[in-house]
């Protein structure tokens, strides 16, 4: 089972440390640096993971995130929120706008890769492979398989 | 008793309590500011002709500073007991306390008025902490480039088998950030020090006019009533407006507000809004008010009758700011001046004729918005007098605008916007025609 991983975050070298991590992990990432473009990128690679920055050039990652929530397509896409902000309002913001975790910057790239790997096997059971065991408490299932399956990939 | 090594004290104590800053009172007295902190840390003996322009300066009697204002200790010990409840117990023996132990008495007042003054100060930074967009932006930054060293960093020391090309690669990367990161710093402490070293003793009159305006959200609903109260006792009673000169303003705003109100009363406002959107232009016909009235209406109008928030800004002839109110996604300079390419500055360069343009303000999520300005001159001593220019700039965020379609931007105007900024120091567009100084953020992206 490919897991699939986009990370949306415009700072260069923060997306090599993160992509290399991730890969050594197993995930297959897919970067992409623009807000404008950004829900395109995601529609394209069909992450069954987003990692996405708040603030972006062209559009803030709270607007790519209403957006995603608001497309049945993407409704249920596990979506990693990273904020140089710390602060609360954000905080607030991202779960209103329904963000599944939210991290602030800086991290520690073990908490980004037990994040993913949590949110990748926290949706459905019947996807999830080792990681899935006891996790899928919150049975939000619906339109995964969709996503899950490698299909269409982009790299 | 007369205690003539307190004077220095009783100077400062005055002093703070007019809250007039130690370079100021100096230099009304012709002394240089260190010597006055000498003298107020009773480490000079001061004569009796410095004392005399001190003390009319500070408008108390000489001997209330020379002689040990006792009584003035009683009161400040009095205020404080007020407020507690165990100390109002003991308030009719005070002045035999403060007569017995005039040293503890003078220790509990010091302690107390620097609780207060620390207090101020804290609420002053956390206030500057979240509205500044300087000190936002560049920590912002410098986090960025924290996460890229730590998460580097943590790659390089818990790989083993970490390959050679990749691990340098990753201590460029890393090399590369610790110069972004130092330079970051250096632009926010120079910035600290200059804002320390001489507008962080406390806040200007507008910054107390500014808070108390985001506060009530801009808009005053007692002047919406057909009674509407004394703007003079509306702000008596606001905790807020501190100064004088923060009074004056909060009042000179209300009653703008009042007559903006009269013209354009509430219900028929939120009428006309739903009818032709927020156009400045068709609400000036169907009122039969100036432009400018109609931008400060829009901008006193609740959120819910204009389904959004507008700002607006409002410079003199002299290009200073003299009203804000911001809007998310335009920041606003708190005190430097502002991007010269503001629309605000091409309306105050063409008075009467009215500017609108779809603008771009820069930085990492750069907003979109329609921006109208207009530039009325005044004559308010005559014809005689001296011309008086106001500019006022009304900023409408575009998915507001787009929400009706009288308002709504034609796609030919969104492609190509008017790209500014906040205010240079603070602007990361590089090679732009009208910056005044250098960016001291470093390169964003």
């Amino acid at each position: 089972m490919i897991k699939r991983i986009l990370l949306v975050e415009d700072e260069p070298n923060i997306i090599e440390a993160i992509r290399f991590i991730l890969s050594r992990d197993g995930w297959h990432v897919a970067t992409h640096s623009d807000g404008t473009t950004a829900l395109e990128a995601i529609g394209r690679t069909e992450p069954d993971v987003l990692v996405l920055d708040v603030m972006l050039p062209g559009r803030s990652g709270f607007d790519i995130l209403r957006d995603l929530r608001a497309d049945p397509a993407t409704s249920d896409l596990p979506v990693l929120m990273l904020t140089a902000k710390g602060q609360g309002r954000d905080r607030e913001q991202a779960e209103r706008y329904g963000v599944t975790r939210f991290m602030t910057k800086p991290f520690a790239n073990s908490e980004v890769l037990a994040a993913v790997n949590a949110m990748h096997a926290r949706p459905g059971q019947d996807a999830a492979t080792e990681e899935g065991s006891g996790a899928a408490a919150d049975g939000r299932d619906d339109g995964q398989a969709a996503l899950r399956s490698p299909v269409g990939r982009e790299g | 008793m007369a205690r003539p090594s307190l004077t220095g004290s009783r100077i400062r104590e005055r002093r703070l309590v007019l809250g007039r800053r130690q370079a100021d009172l100096a230099r009304a007295v012709g002394i240089s500011p260190s010597y006055l902190n000498l003298i107020e840390h009773n480490r000079r003996r001061i004569g009796g002709k410095l004392v005399r322009a001190i003390a009319q300066e500070l408008k108390v009697d000489v001997t209330q500073l020379t002689e040990g204002a006792e009584a003035a200790l009683v009161n400040t010990l009095r205020e404080a007991a007020a407020d507690h409840r165990a100390g109002s117990e003991d308030l009719p023996r005070l002045e035999e306390f403060v007569g017995r132990f005039p040293g503890i008495a003078q220790l509990l007042a010091d302690t107390r008025r620097r609780a207060l003054s620390l207090e101020r100060t804290v609420e002053v930074l956390s206030d500057r902490m979240t509205h500044d967009p300087f000190l936002s932006a560049s920590l912002h930054e410098i986090l960025s480039t924290i996460t890229a060293i730590r998460s580097t960093a943590g790659i390089l020391v818990e790989t083993d088998d970490l390959d050679p090309e990749w691990r340098d690669r990753f201590h460029r990367n890393i090399a590369e950030e610790s110069r972004r990161l130092a330079e970051s710093a250096e632009g926010l402490v120079s910035y600290l020090d200059a804002a320390a070293s001489a507008e962080f003793a406390g806040q200007t009159p507008q910054e107390e006019l500014d808070l108390w305006l985001s506060e009530r959200g801009y808009h005053a609903p007692e002047m919406e009533r057909a009674l509407p109260p004394d703007p003079e006792d509306l702000v008596a009673r606001a905790d807020g407006l501190r100064s004088r000169a923060a009074r004056e303003m909060a009042v000179g705003w209300l009653r703008r507000t009042r007559q903006d109100a009269e013209h354009m009363p509430l219900a028929r406002m939120r009428e006309a809004v739903a009818e032709h959107g927020v156009d400045p232009a068709a609400l000036s016909a169907r009122f039969g008010v100036d432009l400018p009235a109609v931008f400060r209406r829009l901008a006193a109008l609740p959120e819910d009758a204009l389904g959004g928030i507008v700002g607006l800004v409002a410079c003199d002839g002299s290009g200073t700011l003299t009203f804000r109110k911001p809007v998310a996604g335009f920041a606003l300079p708190r005190y430097s001046a502002a991007c010269p390419l503001w629309p605000l500055y091409e309306a105050l360069s063409r008075p009467m004729a009215p500017v609108r343009h779809v603008v771009e303000v820069a930085g990492r999520a750069p907003g979109l918005f329609v921006a109208y300005a207009l530039c009325r001159p005044s004559q308010p001593a005559g014809f005689g007098g001296p011309q008086v220019l106001e500019a006022l700039m009304l900023v409408v965020p575009l998915d507001l605008a787009d929400t009706h379609p009288a308002t709504a931007v034609p796609e030919a105007l969104r492609t190509a916007p008017l790209a500014v900024g906040t205010s240079c120091r603070i602007c990361p567009r590089h090679g732009c025609a009208a910056r005044r100084e250098p960016s001291i953020m470093a390169e964003l992206g």
